[in-house]
């Protein structure tokens, strides 16, 4: 009989433990999925951080390293001045990215670090169960902003690709999202991109994915994809932020 | 044969790295130690390796693990404030078994204390200083000839027990000019490091550098490892000097710079018919226990003299060794400041009429 399907080589046999309706899941997969597309898996040394992904590195079947809560900007310089032919991602949330690792990932696009940065944004730091992170929408209930995200006391979210996209070192940068079959399509060509920049040396690149948190959220699995496209989409729509032009 | 030539502490730490095949330094500017990276800005360049100075010491530690990680000869160095920031990432590189080299040019504390001489950041490089259980090997040179070999040998122990090594100095010996002779490298042990990410490229299995162990039987057994590990370290790789012990009456404990003093004081105390020894820790951990107590037992010694350059740090090590076998009197001076001779030869004469005599 013929293979109509097969699981990505790019993912090991270690089941995810992702809550139901968690789009955690679908980047884990799309971003195996491109690396054996583009034939890279060997080739490729992927950074965990701190977060509902931490052990991604049971995940991905290529090389990984586990790093510190927002710090593997830094650790993924390491290791791509290390092995500069080599591909090298980090996987990060919005709580380890835009909080504690800001100036690590800042600092990173200024130098234009070779690398590619997965950039999960759901809103929330999910692991911590569901506390406000730095891009939690205005009104936001979390459980560190009871009341709604006020900006008067809590001040306003962080448009991370926007922000980033103004660095020279940064040359591709797109913001992407998981909520319907042709936005996943559009993300993938984004994860391959991103890896292209790399591969031809170009300078830093982003993705992020506006992703699903329902535990935390306090949604069903359906309600919040359409919430993500009702509510997170005005606060960061989606679109190229740097290199729209690029051909890679 | 090279000849000597005379060059700073700073450099010469810098020059032992790339001699003993670092090609990659990450850092942050701070006083007492930038010669290090100003040597490095440029000396990396010629060898065809790489300088990255970073956004801050956190940034820097965790270039650090990566490029450890990926299995290459790293170093990062800093002075007592940045090394607190390096903590956490050192404990990590402990938890991750990554082998680094880290330097410490310590200037005085606490906060930002001020930039001179000192000896404060003993209890922060042995006794931890970041979280968990772990050890780091701690090296304190006393001289720019002992900075350059330990700095080489930094390379090997770290490669060899995947483990941080520090160098101790303070900012007397980084500025301090003396003679080196760079004597050829010894063979490094340098290890395939078969566990080093590097991409795939054909293995059956992945490699995963992680320091994160959910399950607590898992990450017991972590520990027990490291346990066993630092234990043959301390078996293994203890370093000191001992200096006039025979007969000696009081026996100085003192190392890097404080050591140097004690040995002036040492010979000025012989003219005057007093017999004094010391024992110098080259390693502060592993700290060389055993030999201290056995100093202890021997009968002509009547009492022990710490010196250092802080408020009483190391005296409480020698003091578990000496474990009350003898008095162990303890003289430091802080803020940058250097005890004279003169102020040690007092408090080794009170102690000869109190305790000799
Ligand atoms: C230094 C440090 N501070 C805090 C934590 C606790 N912590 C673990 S995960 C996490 C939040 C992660 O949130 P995010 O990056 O948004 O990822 P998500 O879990 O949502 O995928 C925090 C604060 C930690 N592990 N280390
Ligand atoms: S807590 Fe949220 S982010 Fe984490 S796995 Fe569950 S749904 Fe996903």
């Amino acid at each position: 009989m013929a293979i109509v399907f097969e699981k990505t080589k790019g993912l090991t046999d270690k089941p995810f433990h992702f809550c139901p309706g968690c789009t955690h899941g679908i980047i884990h997969r799309i971003i195996a999925e491109v690396m054996c597309e583009m034939g890279i898996l060997e080739d490729t040394i992927g950074v965990s951080s701190v977060g509902c992904t931490y052990n991604n590195y049971e995940y991905f079947a290529c090389d990984m390293v586990q790093a510190a809560h927002g710090r593997a900007p830094a650790v993924a310089t390491g290791i791509k001045r290390v092995h500069p032919e080599n591909m090298v991602f980090t996987y990060q949330g919005d709580g380890d990215l835009a909080s504690i690792g800001a100036a690590e990932i800042l600092h990173a696009a200024a130098r234009g670090e070779k690398i590619s940065v997965f950039f999960v944004n759901n809103a929330v730091y999910g692991m911590t169960s569901g506390q406000m992170a730095p891009t939690t929408l205005l009104g936001q209930v979390t459980t560190t902003s009871p009341f709604g995200r006020d900006s008067a006391v809590q001040g306003f979210p962080i448009n991370v690709s926007e922000l980033l996209s103004v660095l020279p070192g940064a040359v591709y940068i797109e913001r992407v999202s998981l909520n319907n079959y042709k936005n996943i399509q559009a993300a993938k060509r984004a994860i391959a991109k991103s890896f292209r920049v790399q591969q031809q040396g170009l300078g830093f690149s982003m993705v992020e994915f506006l992703s699903t948190c329902p535990t935390n959220w306090g949604k069903e699995p359906v309600e919040s994809l359409r919430w993500v496209e009702s509510d997170m989409m005005p606060q960061y729509p989606l679109g190229v932020y740097k290199g729209k032009d690029l051909k890679v | 044969m090279t000849n000597r030539v005379l060059m700073k502490g700073n450099e010469v730490i810098a020059e032992a790295a790339i001699r003993a095949g670092c090609r990659y330094y990450f850092g942050y500017p701070i006083t007492p130690q930038t010669e290090i990276m100003h040597y490095m800005a440029k000396r990396m360049v010629e060898v065809g390796g790489c300088f990255v100075q970073a956004e801050s010491e956190v940034a820097a530690i965790n270039m650090v693990y990566g490029a450890a990680a990926a299995g290459a000869r790293v170093l990062t160095s800093s002075s007592s404030p940045g090394i607190s920031l390096k903590q956490e990432g050192m404990s990590y590189i402990a938890g991750a078994e990554l082998p680094a080299v880290v330097v410490n040019i310590v200037r005085a504390g606490p906060g930002l204390g001020g930039i001179l001489p000192a000896q404060g950041d003993y209890f922060q490089a042995t006794k931890g200083g970041g979280h968990g259980d772990y050890r780091n090997i701690v090296i304190a040179p006393a001289s720019i000839q002992e900075l350059y070999e330990m700095t080489v040998a930094a390379f090997n122990l770290a490669d060899q027990y995947r483990m941080l090594v520090m160098i101790l100095g303070d900012g007397a010996l980084g500025q301090m000019m003396e003679p080196v002779l760079f004597r050829d490298v010894e063979p490094n042990v340098s290890t395939e490091k078969l566990w080093a990410t590097r991409g795939r490229k054909g293995k059956p299995e992945h490699n995963i550098v992680t320091s994160i162990y959910i399950d607590p039987d898992m990450l017991e057994m972590k520990n027990r490892e490291l346990v066993a590990k630092y234990a043959v370290v301390q078996k293994e790789e203890t370093r000191f000097e001992t200096l006039n012990l025979d007969g000696a009456e009081i026996v100085f404990t003192a190392f890097g710079t404080a050591s140097r003093i004690c040995r002036n004081v040492i010979r000025q105390a012989a003219e005057m018919g007093i017999k004094v020894g010391m024992i110098r820790p080259i390693t502060l951990w592993p700290f060389p226990s055993e030999e201290i107590s056995r100093i202890a037992d021997l009968s002509h010694v009547k009492a022990f003299l710490d010196i250092e350059l802080n408020a009483g740090q190391m005296v409480e090590d020698v003091r578990l060794a000496v474990n009350g076998k003898k008095p162990v009197h303890f003289y430091g001076r802080m803020g940058g400041n250097l005890p004279t001779q003169k102020e040690i030869l007092d408090q080794l004469l009170a102690i000869h009429e109190g305790e000799v005599r």
